[in-house]
């Protein structure tokens, strides 16, 4: 089954690839890759979602909600062993804690994003509320998602983090933290200066910095229309209720066309109350864009780390050629640039030869560290150039896949809308016809 | 396109309230000439037939289309259904035409009749009205047919500066309503006799005439202001009637209100749908492979911003006039049941007097009292009838208002599935290309 991972990714019953302890659906399209390797041995997803109270960093009260993560080996449920899943709980912030590791750990990734840790993009039904339940449940499904994408990447499935978050529920922070990840996290103000003066990045890489930009700019624009749309057309909906109430109260004073007007009141009613199930399942659709939208970031992420290796090596090369010439200038005595030992050696006269020794030996030491650093500097820039180019084309032919299979699966919900609203008028229309 | 030769009508002609007979009586024989005339959309409108025919496409609303058409025959039984099979005048408005002149500007309208009665020379008459002239009309109705309900006249003053008067819009409901009145005076088995509605229907210069409906107008309220009769007790039956129209007054208002705020709400979501899909169309811009299936997505949005502004358009053309003409009938019938309870009150004050009269001088009774007794019952026996007419008439104008309603909103989520199920196809096929390229 997770051999086909293409064509399931074409085919709409994705459902049977999902098998959540508690039957509910996942997320529409599939996230099995061609080359799943840790998918394909083990079966993951985030079974339910609990709240617990509990003291927080600082010993306060807090309320929080846990999620239960399954895993069962991929070969019984292939033998049809009814096997209990092995699970553990783990909250939102151990979550997120696993991706920044992820984040740090494999900067040519473009690792798969979270879901938002608030409500946002919402209209105006949603409540902007943590604790609500519509937000818990698309939540848990979301967390599902981000295992299965780690799960299911060649390169990020690999990692022992990752597998022993599954497996390991206590301690597993501190295993993370003796990582000493957090002190290879790149400041911003490190990668901000990097982004303004780096000379000559890769062009590849900034045109697909330059492209994360727009999708970001485009999916968010997108939820938002589509939150202002669903707004609007659930006060159309909801207004045509108040037909079925004057229908009824007028069909009370009529004879002949009494039974008429009470019935498609009635539908009228129908009518106004399908909305709610018919926006419900809209937020889907905006689930998946909006991964997209996190998803951006992610890409641009790996575009500054890009800008960043090449810019320390830009910054190596230079202090290296500085050097070089320092020492070149010391020792034809031609001086090409302006320096102000070059003033102090022409006003007060040149120095003592040692001096000049010491200082052309400690310059020749400091090249060969130079042209070492530049070597270095050098492997990692074109290492994570290919590493991430890589990557990034992965991305891209999965982001396409989704975004079509989301298309798709948006139009399908917009034909049954339209069937439901030609089957209310019809009814209504059956009841008019009475009249 | 002639009516068949001119038959004499054993009844037609003027003739005093009282003699004319009971629409409902046994002396139906006489209208029933039967003359046929070919292309009678127009009479199909007053018959409850659909104006506006669903799209054919598909096999849903043709059923629906059939459906309607056998209910139409079921209606036969109807005694105004009778009538109109049985039709000799042929009433249409239509061709508006705006005329400039130093005074004023003003639209007209072509009146074409076709007949077949004696009290018009000619089978066909064709002429040009304007509004003043149907308020004319109505007025000389109301005048000389005081038991009767005459169909009310689209609203004369519209506020210059909201309205404009001679947008094609306007213009065109109004038609449709002064059509209509024009329809509905022609189908009503005394009115239609009315000879004013004869001049109406017949003279081209109108204007001596409108002098006379001034005047007119000024005797009638006088006379109302001499009546000063009070009312003892009113029959159940037009107790029923006045309560009926108060009740069914507010609902037609809530419904009014419904339907405007629905196409307020209607008009906004338009607004947000439209810059929806133009984002879709923008981030086209910037895809390769995305590109078709979002510039697609876009192009569906956009398909229904355009089924949704017809929606729209009809809802506001066909559905709101109708319900704003109905609080206007509802208004003139109302008045009719106070005109009658005056000419009761009439009755009863003189015979009061007569009958104190009667016992001091033993006189006999009076022949004004007989006769006040006469209109009263006449009164009485035209309201009866036009009452049932009315609600006859109601339940048709609101059965097809309904219906073409239904019709209207099951259209647009047609036009909408189609957008999104050719959206589909088209995707589907670009993904089985792909597949085959993929494979070989």
């Amino acid at each position: 089954m997770a051999e086909d991972g293409r064509d399931e990714s074409l085919a709409t019953d994705d459902e049977s690839d999902h098998t959540a302890a508690d039957g509910s659906s996942s997320l529409t399209h599939t996230v099995m890759e061609e080359d799943s390797t840790l998918l394909r041995r083990m079966e993951i997803c985030v079974a339910e979602a609990e709240k617990r109270n509990g003291k927080n960093t600082v010993n306060m009260q807090e309320t929080f909600t846990v999620y239960l993560v399954e895993t069962r080996p991929m070969d019984a449920v292939a033998e049809g062993r009814n096997q209990a899943p092995d699970s553990l709980w783990r909250r939102y912030s151990e979550f997120e804690l696993l991706r920044n590791y992820l984040l740090v750990t494999y900067p040519y990734i473009v690792v798969p994003p979270l879901p938002e840790k608030r409500a946002d993009f919402v209209w105006h039904k949603l409540s902007a509320d943590n604790m609500d339940p519509d937000f818990v449940e698309r939540r848990r499904v979301g967390l599902e998602n981000f295992l299965l994408r780690v799960a299911s990447h060649p390169v990020l499935s690999e990692d022992n983090i990752l597998q022993l978050f599954l497996t390991e529920e206590h301690g597993w922070k501190e295993v993370v933290f003796e990582t000493g990840f957090q002190a290879k996290a790149e400041s911003r103000l490190r990668a901000l200066s990097a982004t303004f003066r780096v000379r000559s990045p890769d062009k590849r890489f900034m045109e697909m910095k330059h492209y994360s930009d727009e999708l970001q700019a485009h999916t968010s624009q997108l939820l938002r229309a589509r939150a202002r749309v669903a707004d609007r057309l659930y006060g159309v909906y909801k207004v045509h209720g108040n037909y079925g109430r004057v229908f009824s109260e007028w069909s009370a004073m009529e004879k002949e066309m009494g039974d008429g007007l009470q019935s498609a009141g009635h539908h009228m009613d129908a009518y106004a109350a399908s909305i709610d199930d018919i926006l419900e399942e809209e937020e889907h659709y905006a689930d998946q864009l909006k991964e997209y939208l996190f998803y951006a970031e992610a890409l641009r992420a790996v575009c500054r780390k890009h800008e960043l290796t090449q810019f320390e090596l830009e910054v190596a090369s230079q202090d290296l050629d500085s050097k070089k010439q320092q020492h070149e200038e010391l020792s034809t005595g031609v001086v090409r640039t302006f320096s102000f030992k070059g003033m102090t050696s022409k006003l007060f006269g040149q120095e003592a030869p040692e001096q000049r020794e010491a200082r052309l030996k400690q310059l020749e030491d400091l090249i060969s560290e130079g042209e070492e650093d530049v070597q270095e500097k050098t492997a990692e820039c074109d290492e994570h150039v290919e590493r991430a180019w890589l990557d990034m084309q992965r991305f891209n032919e999965q982001k396409d896949r989704d975004l079509r299979e989301a298309l798709i699966s948006y139009a399908v919900m917009q034909i049954s809308m339209c069937k439901k609203g030609v089957q209310v008028w019809s009814n209504a229309k059956e009841c008019f016809l009475k009249m | 396109m002639s009516a068949g030769a001119p038959r004499c009508l054993a009844s037609s002609g003027q003739k005093p309230i009282a003699e004319i007979l009971h629409p409902l009586s046994a002396a139906e024989e006489q209208l029933s000439v039967s003359v046929a005339v070919g292309g009678d959309t127009e009479a199909a409108l007053t018959n409850g037939a659909p104006v506006e025919t669903p799209s054919p496409a598909s096999t849903s609303s043709l059923f629906n289309r059939l459906q309607l058409d056998d209910d139409l025959e079921a209606d036969a039984g109807d005694p105004y259904d009778e009538a109109a099979e049985t039709r000799d005048l042929f009433v249409t408005v239509d061709d508006p035409k705006k005329h400039v002149s130093t005074m004023e500007t003003y639209i007209t309208y072509r009146v074409s009749t076709k007949t077949s009665r004696v009290e018009f020379d000619l089978p066909e008459y064709c002429l040009r009205r304007r509004y003043q002239d149907f308020d004319w009309l109505r007025i000389k109705l109301e005048d000389s047919q005081p038991t009767h309900l005459i169909p009310p006249l689209p609203e004369k003053f519209v506020m210059k500066g909201v309205v404009d008067r001679f947008s094609e819009e306007f213009v065109e409901t109004r038609m449709k309503a002064l059509d209509k009145f024009l329809k509905r005076a022609a189908d009503h088995p005394v009115l239609s006799f009315n000879p004013h509605l004869n001049t109406f229907l017949t003279v081209k210069d109108l204007n001596k005439r409108q002098g006379l409906a001034l005047l007119s107008k000024v005797g009638e309220s006088v006379k109302h202001a001499a009546g000063g009769y009070k009312l003892r007790a009113r029959p159940a039956e037009f107790a029923a009637m006045g309560e009926y129209l108060d009740i069914f007054n507010q609902k037609l208002g809530t419904i009014d209100r419904i339907a405007q705020r629905i196409l307020k709400e209607q008009s906004e979501y338009l607004t947000e749908l439209r810059e929806y899909g133009a984002v879709y169309a923008s981030w086209a811009g910037s895809e390769d492979e995305l590109r078709r299936p979002l510039e697609g997505v876009g192009g569906s949005v956009t398909t229904c911003c355009a089924a949704l502004e017809d929606l729209g358009d009809g809802m506001s053309q066909d559905v709101l006039p109708v319900l704003r003409e109905y609080v206007l009938y509802i208004e003139s019938m109302k008045n009719v049941l106070r005109k009658r309870d005056q000419s009761q009150a009439e009755y009863e004050g003189r015979l009061e007097a007569a009958v104190l009269r009667k016992q001091e001088d033993r006189t006999p009774m009076p022949l004004e009292v007989e006769k006040c007794q006469d209109k009263v019952e006449c009164f009485n026996a035209d309201l009866k009838a036009d009452w049932e007419r009315w609600q006859g008439n109601k339940r048709h104008d609101f059965k097809r208002l309904l219906t073409g309603m239904a019709d209207k909103n099951i259209n647009h989520y047609e036009k909408c599935q189609a957008a999104w199920e050719s959206l589909i196809t088209l995707l589907q096929d670009k993904q089985t290309e792909g597949k085959t390229s993929e494979t070989t």
